[in-house]
């Protein structure tokens, strides 16, 4: 008895501490509770990847070369902590398309988000199928008359400006400098095609096809495509920022403004508090003194909850708090569960130690098996959603797991650590339910 | 025993609803959001009084907006639906809404592609079927052990009929909310749906789990007992506790719909209303069908 009461008061110490944490972070702002876009307000744009034009075994790293760009271009414009991802579209889709995500909080002007992006140059160094180019290109044939891209964005380190003939009639030129991989396919590919042309393509548009007159191993090569001297320089300085190895189309954005935000926050706590305050009250009538262990229980939950959410840290979505207080409804279940079996115990004239430990093993199996089903509901939603369902199915399941734990250990602990023996009179009335007097 | 004893009425009690719901899908239908068609959303709202709808319709018209159509929201908003803007549309949005005396702020804007539509309109049904599949693998493996004087599967099969009632009761009444409100059935549509599942097999599995030990005490005491007799006992000794869940689910489901952020409020109510829906199933369909079952195999017998 005293182990269990030691143990019981060590919970409610380790529960005081989380919720210390929970409240101390909470006013010094040191682990934030980390709000999807829904609730923060911004803007998310998705864009699809147009991978025709390179080579297969490319595609994973062009697409990582396209985060970084994308990440570095959207830092530029003093985005606070901006989202960048790149996704495969699932077998679903019918297609396999490869996405790019881009999140950013606070800014809530989507064209302008879609200017911001929309800046960044794709560059493609493109081999001409034929001899000789031809004298006019259109966009659609464009893929068949050239090969799939040798040198993309991801190869190019640094831009600059130059100019370029006799001082009379010098033409403003881009000079492109490759990184050390950019370097060597560019070397092997001018000394195998020497006589041959390629075209430099911008944002998909072939501006220049040069012909390959010798080997070139320094990494570099120069862009004159009948630039003016400001074109040419504004266009240096968008490749210094990282130029797009493939092309992308915008597919799907979704914005939300700050105040409806900041709303829905609000109107979320509220609600969360008064859906714990409606569960607390009716535990507390009808299971009387189980059911103060059940409320000590579920707050206990909530804390470990809310810690869990600011150091995973997950983040809240308006269906991610739904899930929560949806939960908060649904962690009382297993003590619901474990009292009418305790009750029961009690009344078949068993001591009440015997009744408390057999009625939370016959509990057991029920408990174990419901909850199993809706981890499967969990996983199931958490695989195949979308952000707004991952949000929804994490905290759901999240919240399975941890009233799991507290429902069934701590209102345990609890319950032993109190040791009255309902036998008789009032003790008896405390453990009784409802509106019956046992 | 009350139930058990009475079951005929309670099939044709749910039989009734199911054909309301039924109904109410094919007269009203469901009508699929913007997530799975694709199409563009604009949530606006304005500082004063809104304009006019008529006059609004024509500005829209102007702007090039196509297949549009507006409904009230709030005391002072607009909703939009429309097909796929374009940049010019995106960049002047905020104008094109403004009119003489008021200003109009875009509260939230959102324009799905069609292929992400299609992947998830294919994904929301490929989860639905998953999760039934699941839920009917697990109970049957849950049960395992149970064979007398029904085998597992039947409980498996008896839990997804019971699951079926579930899905249809909340389409029904989203179908006529969509009818009232204009609501359309997205993701968090196909989650609440899931989200019942999962909680009506919770319910489901409890009560079934009451017979599964009730049937192990009889035969380890040896005790002769009509099957209808230990269900119906089953069903009382779960009862309480089957509303009592249900109840405390319920209160934080109203006060998330009446007092919860606005996003969230027809899920909430798709919640209740399905909720609802699947502990009715878990005591009043479940068991009567167990017994029901139970009965025919016996007469196929004799």
């Amino acid at each position: 008895m005293a182990q269990k009461r030691v143990f019981a008061i060590i919970v409610l110490l380790i529960g005081a501490a989380i919720g210390y944490f929970v409240y101390h972070s909470e006013v010094t702002a040191s682990w934030p509770f980390k709000l999807g876009l829904d609730l923060s307000g911004g803007t998310q744009l998705v864009y699809r990847a147009d991978i025709n034009a390179i080579q297969s075994s490319d595609v994973a790293e062009s697409m990582s070369a396209l985060r970084d760009t994308i990440e570095r271009r959207v830092n530029l414009f003093g985005v606070s902590e901006p989202l960048v991802q790149t996704e495969q579209a699932s077998a679903l889709s019918g297609t396999s398309e490869q996405r790019l995500i881009v999140e950013l909080p606070g800014v809530t002007d989507t064209q302008k988000a879609i200017a911001l992006i929309g800046e960044t140059p794709v560059l493609e160094f493109r081999m001409l199928k034929s001899v000789t180019p031809p004298d006019t290109f259109s966009t659609t044939t464009v893929n068949q008359d050239f090969a799939p891209a040798a040198i993309t964005g991801k190869d190019l380190a640094s831009a600059e400006l130059q100019f370029q003939g006799s001082a009379s009639i010098s033409e403003p030129v881009v000079v492109l400098h490759f990184t050390s991989e950019g370097k060597r396919v560019f070397a092997d590919l001018t000394k195998n095609n020497v006589g041959r042309y390629f075209g430099i393509f911008l944002d998909g548009q072939p501006i220049s096809i040069p012909v390959i007159r010798e080997s070139i191993p320094d990494g570099t090569a120069v862009i004159s495509g009948g630039f003016t001297a400001t074109g040419a320089k504004e266009l240096a300085r968008n490749l210094n920022y990282g130029a797009l190895p493939v092309p992308i189309d915008l597919i799907s954005t979704q914005t939300v403004s700050g105040t409806l935000g900041e709303k829905a926050v609000q109107d979320g706590i509220m609600a969360g508090l008064w859906g714990i305050g409606a569960v607390a009250l009716f535990m507390l009538f009808w299971y009387r003194l189980p059911g103060l262990l059940a409320t000590i229980a579920l707050t206990l939950y909530i804390v470990v909850m809310l810690a869990l959410f600011k150091s995973i840290p997950v983040t809240l979505t308006a269906a991610g708090i739904a899930a929560f207080i949806l939960s908060v409804g649904m962690a009382v279940d297993a003590n619901v569960l474990i009292f009418e079996r305790i009750k029961e115990e009690l009344r078949g004239g068993k001591s009440t130690a015997d009744s408390i430990s057999d009625g939370f093993a016959r509990a057991w199996p029920s408990i174990r098996d419901s909850n199993i089903s809706s981890m499967i509901t969990a996983v199931i939603l958490f695989w195949l959603g979308t952000s707004l369902i991952k949000g929804f199915a994490l905290v759901f399941g999240l919240g399975v797991l941890v009233s799991m734990l507290t429902a069934i250990s701590v209102s345990r602990t609890f319950l032993f650590a109190l040791g009255v023996d309902a036998k008789y009179g009032f003790t008896r009335f405390l453990f009784g339910s409802g509106i019956s007097r046992t | 025993m009350f139930i058990i004893t009475h079951r005929n009425a309670f099939f044709a009690l749910t039989g009734a609803l199911v054909l309301a719901a039924l109904i109410s899908v094919a007269v009203f239908g469901l009508h699929l959001g913007i997530e799975f068609t694709g199409g563009t959303l604009v949530e606006v709202s304005y500082d004063g009084v809104r304009p006019d709808p008529v006059a609004l319709t024509n500005t829209l018209d102007d702007a090039g907006f196509k297949d549009f159509s507006l409904r009230e929201t709030g005391a002072n908003g607009y909703a939009l639906r429309a097909q796929n803007i374009g940049d010019t549309q995106r960049g002047e949005l905020a104008a094109i809404f403004s009119y003489q005396g008021g200003t109009a702020h875009i509260d939230q804007l959102t324009e799905i592609g069609p292929t992400i539509g299609a992947e998830l309109r294919n994904k929301a049904i490929l989860a639905l079927g998953l999760v039934l599949l699941c839920i009917l693998l697990f109970i049957a493996f849950a049960f395992r052990k149970v064979s007398k004087p029904i085998s597992s599967w039947v409980y498996g099969l008896i839990a997804l009929v019971t699951l079926v009632h579930d899905v249809i009761i909340p389409m029904g009444f989203f179908a006529f909310l969509g009818y009232l409100t204009g609501a359309q059935v997205d993701t968090l549509f196909v989650t609440a749906v899931l989200t019942v599942l999962g909680f009506s097999i919770h319910d489901t599995i409890v009560v079934f789990d009451r017979t599964r030990e009730n049937l192990r005490i009889n035969h380890e005491k040896n005790r002769k007992e009509d099957f209808a007799e230990t269900a119906g006992h089953s069903l009382n000794q779960t009862f309480v506790r089957s509303i009592n869940t249900s109840l405390t689910v319920l209160f934080t489901l109203l006060v998330l719909y009446f007092i919860g952020p606005s996003s969230t409020k027809v899920f909430a109510l798709t919640l209740l209303v399905g909720i609802t829906a699947g502990t009715y199933s878990s005591i009043f369909l479940a068991t009567p069908l167990l017994v029901w079952v139970e009965k025919r195999r016996n007469k196929a017998k004799k």
